[in-house]
């Protein structure tokens, strides 16, 4: 069915693939900029944005749900941000300030091109993963760009020549770094138990995902391939889950801006429209983070424990339709996905921060040794019982 | 005064995970997202104001609509942040009300200036300013702000008199009596 | 096409590399070393050594010029006077340069290097590059770590005042 876009040239077909990463992620951290606001409302008992509307559209009946839920808010923020005046203050390293912004999308939209999104059966009744580059290396090219991001938090700390911004931006890149080892070492265990020993050696999310999709065999062995990674590596989970609040920089780790004792941190300076580029790419990593998460630990596209995709669409009569289920897969990685990016929220209005020695001391002196010991642990255990 | 050292408990292991605490946040944080909003939605609900609410400072007429006020300047004086203008000025003598001599010829409070104390309502003699329920008082300029002596009326109307005092005191005179 | 993306990727790399020299401003540097860690991780990817490229950004790219950069912060390194030349910098530099050019031509002349280009080169998966690190290569890997462990106690004794220890001086 989609031969015809498989016949344009590569030259061609690349820049689109980037272009609809680009388009559907900006949106979606829109939407979550959006259901932040709603969200922090209804915990705390307000309504939230619920007045904005365009006038030609209020005319349509119906509107007014889509009112009350702060659709229309979205759009009137964008283009605050977009037709804001965007001032560049007169003290600041003028290149490296702009440069700050723009280097902290790249990684946020270039990480998403190895994360697989969904599944489809093709006619032979093989899984094929949509995403849009199936590298060998998955989940290790998605941290080696996503390390790239400390820079942009560098470079806005020291450009901004302010001392704020620079003690936020000097937190901020020491958090990213530290965290950044046990998120890596919490990992391991998944590929170890990815990587059966004769396999040709994979780093990839599809297989990840592969194995968390087996069916019921009873109680047998097999049947622990149904179920998800977190029920087998619940200490992998939660070390991944700490750093990974860490690495997005969210509550309770927002150490970079936590505007009690910093103003905003690296932010500070900046404004308008270079404002919101940090913060649609802070989304887009706590999108592309939650996506790892749900990969990793909570079975990607399959619905349930024991219920992989393949046999959902076999269920459902779709199976012989790759476009339904490819959709399928999608609606419910995504749901997952926006599930999880609830609960990164509801965390942000729970917890307050950490003090900046919490953070350093939670994540070299608690969680970097029970990321080893973890790892240890499954090293052992595997050697063990796959001999 | 004792001072008594109180010795803190150790923090038992689960405490100093922080999870437990952690998961207890997160439930109360849950129970308030599904509870109904405390925000009151202003324009389309109001508050209820208790009485003795102090809101924006108002003449009054009396039940007879004899405009309560003789311009006797007393708030005026005590104006904390001098909100208050009067130009005083004479009653017609044809007027029936012509025994009370006086009456704003002209009365200015600037709500830009004035911070609801109620002082001026406190020191009237003739209980003609009134500190009622209006809360909203808006304008697109200062001049807007400054309630003239025909607004205060209109926001003030008129409010119930237990002495006449001025009544009295012409039905005394009416008798022959001096007062 | 390949031929193309080498060209770039090699100009780009060594007009960076040329940059961390050159630059006055030692973010400027930095951030050049930067790039041109990028441009050989794209000469790798080229190569088909996908791992080796990712690896190379992850560690150096993403941590090791991160902390560069720190440090010059922290410290505010500026570019400051530039040292004159000395004789003896000068003939160093020309030594190097020499030898350096002098490899070069050798190889690329002389070397018979075995058809790469037909084989699947070495540490292209992950498997192969797991293998021939805990095979062949094993006895390097371990002196390297060895190496780096000696030189992280070297730093934690150098920077740290250890209060009991002042007679090991
Ligand atoms: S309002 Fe009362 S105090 Fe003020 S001038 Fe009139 S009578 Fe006097
Ligand atoms: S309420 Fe206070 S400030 Fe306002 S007019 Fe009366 S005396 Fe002045």
């Amino acid at each position: 069915m989609f031969d015809f876009y498989f016949n344009f040239p590569l030259w061609f077909r690349l820049p689109l693939q980037g272009l609809a990463v680009i388009l559907v992620l900006f949106p979606l951290a829109a939407a979550c900029s959006m259901a932040e606001r709603k969200i922090s409302a209804w915990i705390q008992g307000r309504p939230g944005p619920n007045r904005t509307i365009a006038p030609i559209l209020a005319w349509i009946p119906g509107m007014g749900v889509l009112q009350r839920l702060g659709i229309f808010q979205l759009a009137a923020d964008g283009g605050k941000f977009t037709f804001k005046e965007d001032g560049v203050p007169g003290h600041v390293n003028k290149f490296y300030f702009i440069l700050a912004p723009i280097l902290a999308m790249i990684p946020a939209l270039t990480t998403v091109a190895v994360v697989p999104f969904g599944a489809y059966l093709d006619s032979a009744g093989k899984l094929v993963p949509i995403m849009l580059a199936n590298v060998d290396v998955g989940l290790l090219a998605v941290f080696a760009v996503s390390s790239l991001g400390v820079y942009s938090v560098i470079l806005a700390g020291w450009a901004s020549n302010s001392k704020y911004p620079f003690l936020g931006s000097v937190r901020a890149s020491a958090q990213l770094i530290s965290y950044e080892l046990s998120m890596t070492l919490s990992v391991l265990p998944v590929f170890l138990l990815v990587n059966a020993p004769g396999g040709h050696g994979t780093l990839s999310l599809v297989d990840v995902v592969a194995m968390q999709s087996g069916g019921w065999h009873g109680f047998t062995a097999q049947s622990w391939h149904g179920l998800w990674g977190v029920c087998y590596l619940p200490l992998s989970a939660f070390i991944f889950l700490v750093a990974l609040f860490a690495e997005t920089n969210r509550q309770p780790f927002d150490m970079p801006e936590s505007e009690a004792d910093l103003v905003g941190g690296f932010h500070t300076e900046y404004g308008a429209f270079k404002w919101s580029l940090f913060f649609v790419a802070e989304y887009c990593h706590m999108i592309v983070g939650s996506g790892i998460f749900c990969l990793l630990f909570l079975g990607g596209w399959n619905l349930l424990p024991w219920l992989p995709l393949a046999k959902l669409a076999g269920l459902l009569g779709i199976a012989a339709s790759p476009l339904l289920t490819g959709g399928l897969g999608i609606v419910i990685f995504l749901g997952k996905v926006a599930a999880f990016i609830f609960f990164f929220m509801w965390v942000r209005w729970t917890l307050p921060r950490f003090r900046y020695d919490q953070v350093m001391k939670i994540g070299w002196q608690r969680l970097l040794p029970l990321a080893i010991a973890n790892l240890i642990f499954y090293l052992l255990a595997i050697a063990l019982t796959q001999k | 005064m004792a001072v008594i050292q109180v010795s803190r408990k150790p923090l038992t292991f689960a405490e100093r995970t922080y999870l437990p605490q952690i998961v207890g946040g997160l439930k109360t944080t849950l129970k308030h997202f599904f509870a109904p909003n405390d925000t009151m939605e202003y324009p389309e609900q109001r508050p209820a104001i208790p009485p003795g609410y102090r809101g924006v400072p108002t003449l009054v007429y009396d039940p007879h609509g004899r405009e309560k006020c003789v311009s006797c300047q007393l708030c005026e004086f005590v104006c904390p942040p001098k909100a208050i203008r009067i130009t005083p000025g004479a009653i017609n003598p044809d007027d029936p009300t012509a025994h009370v001599e006086k009456r704003p010829q002209e009365f200015e409070i600037d709500m830009l200036r004035c911070i609801y104390c109620g002082l001026c309502q406190e020191v009237c003699p003739e209980e003609a300013i009134w500190l009622q329920n209006q809360y909203s008082t808006t304008g697109l300029s200062r001049a807007e702000m400054v309630n003239d002596k025909q607004k205060l009326y209109e926001l003030g109307g008129t409010l119930p008199d237990e002495h006449f005092k001025w009544d009295k005191k012409k039905a005394a005179e009416g008798g022959g009596h001096a007062h | 096409m390949t031929d193309l993306l080498f060209n770039l990727f090699a100009v780009f790399t060594v007009a960076c590399a040329a940059g961390v020299v050159l630059c006055r401003n030692t973010v400027a540097s930095a951030l050049s070393l930067l790039l041109c860690l990028i441009g050989v991780a794209g000469l790798f990817a080229l190569l088909n050594a996908v791992l080796l490229a990712v690896l190379l950004v992850f560690v150096y790219a993403g941590a090791v010029v991160a902390l560069f950069l720190f440090i010059i912060m922290l410290l505010d390194v500026q570019g400051g006077e530039r040292l004159p030349f000395k004789g003896a910098t000068l003939a160093s530099g020309v030594l190097a340069v020499g030898l350096l050019a002098t490899g070069v031509l050798s190889l690329a002349t002389h070397a018979r290097l075995p058809a790469v280009a037909a084989a699947s080169p070495a540490g292209s998966t992950l498997r192969d590059y797991a293998e021939l690190l805990f095979t062949q290569y094993m006895l390097p890997v371990q002196v390297v770590g060895f190496l780096l462990l000696a030189a992280m106690l070297g730093v934690i004794v150098l920077s740290k005042k250890f209060a009991g220890l002042e007679d090991i001086k």
